[in-house]
C-alpha cells in the first residue's frame, strides 16, 4: 500500500480497533459480532480487562480465537443473535461487518436488545471518490479500501452514513457518538455538517444506545 | 474362549488400575429409584495432584471406552485411546496436571457393571443391575473425585457418551466443574441414535447364547450378537466418504467376487474383524447398559423442554467441540447445546472441525481439536490462577 492512498485496510482496522477500545469502559461485558480472529477481543480483554465473548462466521478463525483462549463461536450474525438472553452484555460491537449482513436492521435491532450500546464501524459509500467513479465511469466504485467488483463482494447492503443514522433514527436507537474518519485516516471535525462528514468520510464508527421503553 | 477374554473378565473383578471401594455406608444412588452398594470404581491417574487440588481433570470414556486413556490397555495390549491428548507436553499436560480417568459405573473394566458378582446372590449382576443413566456414571464419579480429595475439578473433558457425562457434571454439579470441553456430542440421544442402539441390544438379545443376560452361568458369550451389534455401531462411527477413501469396493485377498456371501470386500472383513476383536474386550450385558443410559440421555427434559433452562446461573467455562462429517452427533447437535449456553449467558466457545473422518474422529490425529484444547485449556489455567501451559 502506498502513502499516496493513505492508510491500508490492514490500518484501518487498527485504528478502528484502538478507536473502539477508547470507547469501551473496562471491565464490562462484551460481545464482539464478526470478532475474525480475535485481535479486538484480544486487545480488549488487555487493555480494559472486559469479558470478551466473540461470534464468527468462518469456522477457520473461530478455531484459531478458541486456540488463543478466546471465547469464541462459530455464528451467523443473521441467524444466531436470536439465541442470545436480552440485555445481556454492556457492549456489542460489529467492526466492518454490518454491510455485509443480509438483514442490517433485524440485526441491529438485536444488537440492542442483547446490549446496552451498539458500537459498529462500517464504510462509508458516499465518500466522494466513490461518487465520483460512479459520477464519471458510471460504474460500481472499485477502490482501494472497497476492492470488490459487485459479483463477488461481500458487502451486500451498503450504505453512507447518513442512510445509516436514517435507520438507527427509525429503529429508536439514541446515536450516542459519531466519529468519522477521512481517507487518510484522520478524523473529521465533530462539528462538522453530517452532508460533509458524509462526503470527505470514508470510515464511520458510531455508538448507538437503547432507547429505554 | 480365549485367553484374551479370560484376561478381560479378569479385569472386571480385579483390574489391573486403582479401586475406589464403597461400602454399603455409601451407596450409589441412581435415578431407576434404588441403590447399588457396595460398588467399585476403577480408575486411572496421571501425573501430581497440587497441594491446594485444584489441577485436577476428569477424562469421561465413550461407550466401549474405558480409563485405559494414556496407559497401555491390559486386556488387547494397545497404547491407550488418548496418547496424544494426554501425556507430558500433550494438550492435556500431565507435567501440570492431575488427570483422572474412571471406568464408568456399569462398565466392564473394574467398575461395577453387569458382570461384577451380586453379593447379595454370589452371581454376576446380569440384566438386575439397576439400569443406570449418564447421571448415575457422573454421580459415581463426582464420589471417586471426592475420595481422591477434590472438591472442585478445574476441567472434565470427553466425546461422545463422555461427552454427555461432562455436560451433565455442568447440570449436576455445577459449583464442581471450571472448565468443561464436551466433544462430538449433545444434549439428548437422536431418534435415529436410539434406533441404532436398539438394533445393537436386539442383536445381543437374539443370540441364544445370551440366555436372558445368565451367559456366565452357561459359560459362555453372546458372541455372535454382540459382533453385530458392533459392526453395526462401528459404522455409525465413520462416514460414507471415509469408508468410500479407505475401502471404496475393494476386494479382500481376491482377484474376483465368489459369487458366495464370503467377506469378497474389504469392508466387510473390516466390520468382521471390528466384531469379532470387540467380543474380546467388552461385555454384552454392559453393552446393553451403556447404550440404554444414553438413550435415556435428556438434558432438556427435566426442564420443559428447554435446554438453556438446564445451564442457568452455571459458571463453568465451556469449549464445545463438534466434527462436520459425524453424523451419529452432528454439529447441529452441538450448536442446539452452544445456543442453549448462550441463552443462559455462560461463557462458551465453540469450535467445529472440518473432517471427514465421522463421529470418530475425536479418537484420530486432529491437530485442530488438540490446539483448540490446548489454547481453551491455558487460557482457563490462567483463569483460574493456575500456572500456564507452555
Amino acid at each position: 500500500m502506498t502513502a499516496i492512498n493513505g492508510p491500508s485496510l490492514r490500518d484501518i482496522s487498527r485504528i478502528g480497533h484502538q478507536m473502539i477500545a477508547d470507547i469501551v469502559v473496562p471491565n464490562s461485558k462484551v460481545l464482539d459480532v464478526g470478532c475474525d480472529d480475535g485481535e479486538l477481543m484480544r486487545l480488549l480483554e488487555e487493555t480494559k480487562q472486559v469479558d470478551a465473548r466473540g461470534m464468527e462466521l468462518l469456522q477457520g478463525q473461530v478455531n484459531k480465537c478458541v486456540a488463543r483462549g478466546l471465547a469464541v463461536v462459530q455464528g451467523d450474525a443473521d441467524e444466531d443473535l436470536q439465541h442470545y438472553p436480552d440485555a445481556a452484555f454492556d457492549y456489542a460491537i460489529m467492526s466492518q461487518v454490518v454491510q455485509a449482513t443480509r438483514d442490517p436492521a433485524q440485526v441491529l435491532e438485536h444488537l440492542l436488545r442483547i446490549s446496552e450500546r451498539a458500537i459498529l464501524s462500517f464504510p462509508n459509500f458516499a465518500h466522494w471518490r466513490n461518487r465520483l467513479q460512479i459520477a464519471l465511469k458510471g460504474q460500481m466504485p472499485v477502490t482501494e479500501k472497497l476492492p470488490y467488483s459487485w459479483y463477488d463482494t461481500p458487502n451486500i447492503h451498503f450504505c453512507s452514513i447518513i442512510d445509516f443514522l436514517a435507520l438507527c433514527e427509525k429503529l429508536g436507537a439514541t446515536t450516542e457518538r459519531l466519529i468519522v474518519l477521512d481517507s487518510n485516516g484522520q478524523e473529521v471535525r465533530e462539528a462538522a455538517s453530517r452532508r460533509w462528514k458524509n462526503l470527505v468520510g470514508e470510515q464511520a464508527l458510531i455508538v448507538l444506545r437503547r432507547n429505554h421503553a | 474362549m480365549s485367553d484374551l477374554s479370560k484376561s478381560g473378565r479378569s479385569e472386571v473383578h480385579e483390574p489391573s488400575s486403582q479401586v475406589a471401594v464403597f461400602g454399603e455406608d455409601q451407596p450409589l444412588e441412581v435415578d431407576a429409584g434404588t441403590i447399588i452398594a457396595p460398588f467399585q470404581i476403577a480408575y486411572h491417574t496421571y501425573g501430581t495432584l497440587n497441594a491446594d487440588a485444584s489441577n485436577a481433570i476428569l477424562i469421561c470414556h465413550a461407550l466401549t471406552g474405558d480409563h485405559h486413556v494414556a496407559n497401555q490397555h491390559p486386556v488387547t495390549g494397545k497404547p491407550g485411546w488418548w496418547e496424544q491428548m494426554v501425556g507430558p507436553g500433550c494438550p492435556i499436560d500431565t507435567d501440570r496436571f492431575f488427570v483422572i480417568s474412571s471406568n464408568v459405573i456399569g462398565g466392564c473394566l473394574g467398575s461395577t457393571g453387569p458382570a461384577s458378582t451380586n453379593p447379595t446372590t454370589g452371581e454376576p449382576y446380569g440384566v438386575n443391575l439397576p439400569i443406570l443413566t449418564i447421571r448415575d456414571m457422573v454421580r459415581a464419579q463426582a464420589m471417586l473425585v471426592s475420595k481422591l480429595g477434590i472438591d472442585r475439578l478445574f476441567s472434565v473433558i470427553g466425546g461422545s457418551m463422555g461427552g454427555m457425562q461432562v455436560l451433565e457434571w455442568t447440570h449436576t454439579y455445577p459449583d464442581r466443574v471450571f472448565s468443561a470441553i464436551p466433544i462430538a456430542t449433545g444434549a439428548r440421544h437422536s431418534s435415529q441414535n436410539i434406533a441404532f442402539h436398539e438394533v445393537g441390544r436386539q442383536a445381543i438379545m437374539a443370540d441364544p447364547q445370551w440366555h436372558g443376560g445368565n451367559y456366565a452361568s452357561h459359560n459362555t458369550i453372546p458372541r455372535k450378537g454382540l459382533a453385530v451389534a458392533r459392526m453395526t455401531a462401528h459404522i455409525t462411527y465413520l462416514s460414507e466418504s471415509a469408508l468410500q477413501r479407505k475401502f471404496g469396493r475393494n476386494l479382500q485377498d481376491r482377484d474376483a467376487l465368489t459369487f458366495g456371501f464370503d467377506a469378497d470386500f474389504q469392508i466387510e472383513s473390516y466390520l468382521r474383524h471390528q466384531g469379532m476383536s470387540f467380543v474380546e474386550r467388552f461385555d454384552a450385558n454392559s453393552y446393553l447398559y451403556m447404550t440404554r443410559a444414553m438413550d435415556y440421555f435428556d438434558m432438556a427434559a427435566e426442564h420443559d423442554g428447554t435446554l438453556a433452562k438446564a445451564f442457568m446461573g452455571v459458571d463453568t467455562r465451556f469449549c464445545v467441540m463438534a466434527f462436520t462429517s459425524d453424523w451419529l452427533f452432528p454439529p447441529e447437535e452441538s450448536r442446539a447445546v452452544v445456543h442453549a449456553l448462550n441463552a443462559a449467558g455462560a461463557r462458551v466457545s465453540y469450535v467445529e472441525i472440518e473432517t471427514d473422518k465421522g463421529h470418530d474422529s475425536f479418537l484420530l490425529d486432529v491437530p485442530e481439536m488438540y490446539d483448540a484444547v490446548r489454547g481453551f485449556i491455558a487460557s482457563a489455567a490462567r483463569a483460574v490462577g493456575l500456572e500456564t501451559s507452555r
